[in-house]
């Protein structure tokens, strides 16, 4: 049924019209970041954040290589413990609570803050396995069947692969697998949805599909997606965070030059960092 | 082709014959001579082997034909000679060792590739690597002043007590015999196959490992989820190699296994395995037993090189999936 509509949806433009005036200042906070710094070894990789992110908002972070975007995004969901040098400073708090506190186990975090990566990777398993590994893990194991095609269906897979479910999911085509990855993610009810260059990998009709799935997704899951394809953000999110990368003598390191809501971000910029980024002029 | 080409007026077009020296233009030919008649000369070398084992056990070979495969007794007064006793001997000291060997190297592999502090994984690896390098004449005199007199005393009685009643644990206690053997191997081949493991793991791309941990997965169920899995083939094959390297091995199994006869289910007595059996006769053997030696010998290299094979195919196997089969 939503894989129907969205099949038929038009090419998507730039600027969708979208519903009421955004007023994210009426909405919960999802994240709450504070003075949130993270290095690897010793060179701060990005540098004192504050940043909000609210509920059933899509939230773009954009800005040139090397501005510490991904390392924002996978701070969020405590990523970065799995790299041995990353240190992380300041506070991330979720739902009120710091992430990087005390008693805080990683792996809860994680099973609530979900993540789609650059590069599709599916599981060496069949597209059916691929789902229902999260599931089983996590002992969602009850009605396995129909909660693997809702997610399937949710991420707009379901019409595409229904009828080879059993075959290993390298059969898929990139965009597939990126879609199966995000089933995978959304398969065991996350709270939040990171993406980290989800469509980089992709070409450009896949990469509208995905799209078009945010626009769905965001309904039911707060979303945050890391991209370097400005359109996509204008496309997609409703919010959207410019980073940057401030040199200094020892190399330099990503900050958050600016946050608003996008068309903001777009048309008047109160920086002119972003505004030389967004109008092409660096970058 | 040289008389068309110098019919062109020589000033205007660029000479395209070779003007290097005469040694680097032969150079060309003779390393590709060099290197054939190497490959050559190592694939000739395997053939000129097996046949000079299968002529020297020709005499037992049309003798016994493949009955000797299936009896048992090596009776040198009596001139009767017969396989069965060792390929029994190299088939559960071999199997055993593995059976052992393949949890522990496995583990190893995991904790030196997913779980040790990172400055220690090339020590450790290093050191576990560095007991491969002991020499097995070492190993096996390491076997008979340490290991045989622990497991005939201490390993053994304990074992009979508590498990008595399985057979493998009747009989009396040694200080050299099969459960002997099946350790000094164990700890022969646990190096080979933990090292190729590790190698193994540490190749799961990190896509893979950061998607099963992103769903809220512990590290024990993406080792179990995704790494296991995805190296399957490839253990698979490190496990036969080190069976490969199990029962070929002579020196330090003669030292440790006690040369003894026939088929027995306790762990505990003396046995054979083919290759301490060749390396122990074979210097005062004669006539029919020395071509039946040799014909103990054949069957040993068939079966590696089955064996070898086998690791290869599911090597193969390994490959291919990981580049996008299913």
């Amino acid at each position: 049924m939503d894989a129907d509509t969205m099949q038929t949806v038009a090419p998507i433009e730039i600027a969708q019209p979208r519903e009421a005036p955004l007023s994210a200042s009426g909405r919960e906070a999802v994240f709450v970041t504070r003075g949130l710094t993270v290095s690897y070894g010793k060179a701060p990789a990005v540098s004192n954040v504050d940043l909000s992110i609210y509920r059933n908002l899509v939230t773009a972070i954009i800005g040139p290589s090397g501005c510490g975007k991904s390392t924002f995004l996978r701070s969020l969901n405590r990523m970065n413990d799995l790299i041995p040098a990353a240190k992380v400073e300041g506070e991330v708090h979720y739902h009120g609570q710091n992430i990087y506190g005390d008693g805080v186990d990683p792996v809860e975090v994680r099973r609530r803050i979900g993540m789609v990566f650059q590069k599709p990777n599916p599981f060496p398993k069949s597209i059916y396995d691929n789902v229902a590994w999260g599931l089983r893990v996590l002992g969602m194991k009850d009605d396995l069947d129909s909660r693997i095609e809702r997610a399937l269906t949710q991420a707009a897979l379901w019409d595409e692969v229904k009828d080879r479910l059993k075959k290993g999911a390298f059969g898929l085509s990139g965009g597939q697998q990126q879609r199966l990855c995000i089933a995978r993610a959304i398969a065991v009810e996350p709270d939040v949805v990171l993406l980290d260059e989800p469509a980089s990998a992709l070409d450009p009709i896949a990469t509208s599909k995905i799209e078009d799935l945010m626009h769905e997704l965001k309904n039911e899951y707060t979303l945050v997606i890391v991209t370097h394809n400005m359109q996509q953000a204008a496309r997609v999110a409703d919010m959207t965070a410019f980073f940057t990368l401030e040199r200094t003598e020892s190399g330099g390191h990503g900050v958050l030059v600016e946050y608003d809501e996008t068309p903001k971000i777009f048309t008047q910029p109160s920086d002119k960092r972003t505004e030389g980024y967004v109008t092409g002029r660096f970058g | 082709m040289s008389a068309r080409v110098s019919a062109v007026p020589s000033t205007t077009a660029p000479s395209l014959s070779s003007r290097r020296r005469l040694g680097d233009r032969l150079g060309d030919g003779a390393l590709h001579g060099l290197t054939a008649a190497a490959a050559a000369a190592a694939a000739a070398l395997l053939i000129a082997i097996a046949w000079k084992i299968f002529d020297v056990a020709h005499p037992a070979i049309s003798k016994y034909g493949f009955g000797f495969l299936t009896h048992q007794g090596w009776d040198v007064a009596r001139n009767k000679f017969a396989a069965l006793d060792f390929i029994w001997g190299t088939a559960v000291t071999s199997f055993a060792a593995l059976l052992i060997a393949t949890p522990v190297s496995i583990a190893i592999g995991l904790y030196l590739s997913e779980l040790a502090p990172r400055g220690a994984r090339t020590v450790i690896a290093s050191l576990v690597e560095l007991l491969a390098a002991i020499p097995s004449v070492v190993l096996g005199l390491w076997g008979i002043l340490v290991l045989g007199p622990f497991v005939g005393q201490d390993l053994e009685p304990w074992l009979h007590r508590h498990l008595g009643f399985i057979p493998l644990f009747s009989g009396t206690p040694e200080n050299a015999g099969i459960l002997v053997a099946i350790l000094v191997l164990t700890i022969m081949v646990v190096p080979i196959i933990s090292s190729i493991c590790r190698e193994l793991f540490v190749g799961v791309p990190t896509e893979l490992e950061e998607g099963a941990l992103a769903l809220g997965a512990t590290r024990w169920e993406m080792v179990r989820g995704v790494i296991l899995p995805y190296t399957r083939s490839g253990v698979a094959a490190a496990v036969i190699l080190g069976f490969g390297r199990a029962i070929g091995e002579a020196i330090a199994v003669t030292q440790v296994m006690g040369a003894g006869h026939g088929i027995h289910w306790s762990l505990f007595a003396t046995g054979d395995t083919l290759a301490s059996r060749i390396a122990e006769q074979y210097a005062g053997a004669a006539g029919l037993q020395v071509a039946s030696l040799v014909y103990l010998a054949a069957i040993l290299l068939v079966i590696s090189l089955l064996v070898n094979l086998a690791a290869r195919l599911i090597e193969r196997r390994f490959t291919y999936q990981r580049t996008g089969g299913s």
